[in-house]
């Protein structure tokens, strides 16, 4: 009767794995919903008596206008949203210093010296009835370009792309590069643009 | 006598691993209760559009949410895109309350770090976005991110 003194064990080394398991599957699926998106700052709201609005020089804008079918217009022609991105480094970079786009002015910046740094404004303007979707590709479009406009000025005198220093918090370089190419996208003052329904 | 011999043949004792389930257990629990979503149940359709050059939100403790999108329970709310606030539906009205109620939670000299997450669902009209938007500005909350999904860029 010994044998029943001490009943035997359960093995419970096999509870450790199913444990793991289970912390595990925990892990890799309660990944942290995190927030991704486009972050973008909303001009002050008007003074209450009206100023007329600083007179901006036609070739200084690039004109993007979406209407309510999502249909572009850009600078009066109409463009398929995968030609944006090239036709906005085109006029932002203005490499040719071509006479209908921006102007240029000498400044002085951080690392670079004296730099022209064109006076560009994009003017973005949608109509009540675009779609969500087609506003944020817009957006998207826009800030590729200035990014990649950005990476290549960043390897060009660095060596290392812009993202580079933005991911190592090199506050310096960013707001050099930053200087030279301002992110100036403007959104008029809501009002239809049109477009047949 | 056949027991005492079996003992002798024993040469080292096992480390007894039945603790193990419980510091795992422990583990486990500790993963369970600390990754708590704290997101509200949403009434409007989410889908959000894709995007590349996106940034991810930092301190979800200064981030407010607005959802805008069509109710999912069209047949009482109708198909009209709405305005989700909290945990229930809202006016443009009511976005600059709900503003001014959430900077009276934090800290005053975090109030200009507030930032408002917009997160709307790709098929709504620019319409009632760009009225959100006005409120926002009026309010002077200017910081906001258009949520969007990360879009895999094909190579």
């Amino acid at each position: 009767m010994a044998g029943k003194n001490a009943p035997p064990e359960i093995n419970a080394s096999s509870m450790a794995d199913i444990a793991f398991l289970l912390l595990v599957f925990f892990l890799v699926t309660t990944t942290m919903d995190s927030d991704l998106g486009l972050s973008r700052l909303l001009p002050p709201p008007l003074p209450p008596e009206i100023e007329k609005p600083p007179q901006i020089k036609d070739r200084n804008i690039f004109e993007v206008l979406v209407n309510s079918n999502d249909q572009l217009l850009v600078e009066g022609d109409i463009m398929q949203i995968a030609e944006l991105t090239e036709a906005t480094k085109e006029f932002v970079g203005n490499p040719s210093n071509d006479e209908s786009l921006p102007e240029k002015e000498l400044k002085e910046v951080d690392f670079f010296g004296n730099v022209e740094v064109s006076k560009q404004v994009i003017s973005l303007q949608n109509d009540n009835g675009t779609s969500y979707n087609m506003y944020i590709q817009v957006q998207n479009e826009l800030a590729r370009a200035y990014n990649e406009l950005r990476n290549e000025l960043s390897m060009e005198k660095f060596g290392k792309t812009y993202d580079f220093f933005l991911e190592t918090g090199d506050k310096d370089r960013v707001k050099a590069i930053r200087k030279i190419y301002p992110q100036r996208i403007s959104e008029a003052e809501p009002k239809n643009v049109g477009g047949a329904q | 006598m056949s027991k005492f011999n079996k003992d002798k043949e024993k040469a080292t004792p096992q480390v007894s691993t039945a603790s193990l389930p419980d510091i795992v257990f422990m583990l486990l629990f500790f993963f369970m209760v600390s990754t708590v979503m704290r997101e509200v149940d949403l009434k409007v359709k989410m889908e959000p559009p894709e995007a590349t050059e996106i940034k991810k939100l930092e301190n979800k403790n200064l981030v407010n949410y607005i959802y805008i999108g069509t109710p999912l329970e069209t047949k009482i709310f109708g198909t009209s895109p709405r305005i989700q606030l909290n945990d229930a539906f809202a006016n443009v009205k009511d976005v600059q309350p709900y503003i001014i109620g959430k900077r009276e939670e934090v800290n005053e000299a975090e109030i200009p770090l507030l930032t408002t997450s917009l997160k709307v669902d790709g098929d709504t009209e620019m319409g009632i976005v760009t009225d959100v938007k006005q409120e926002l500005r009026e309010v002077q909350a200017l910081k906001i991110s258009y949520s969007t999904r990360e879009k895999v860029v094909k190579q």
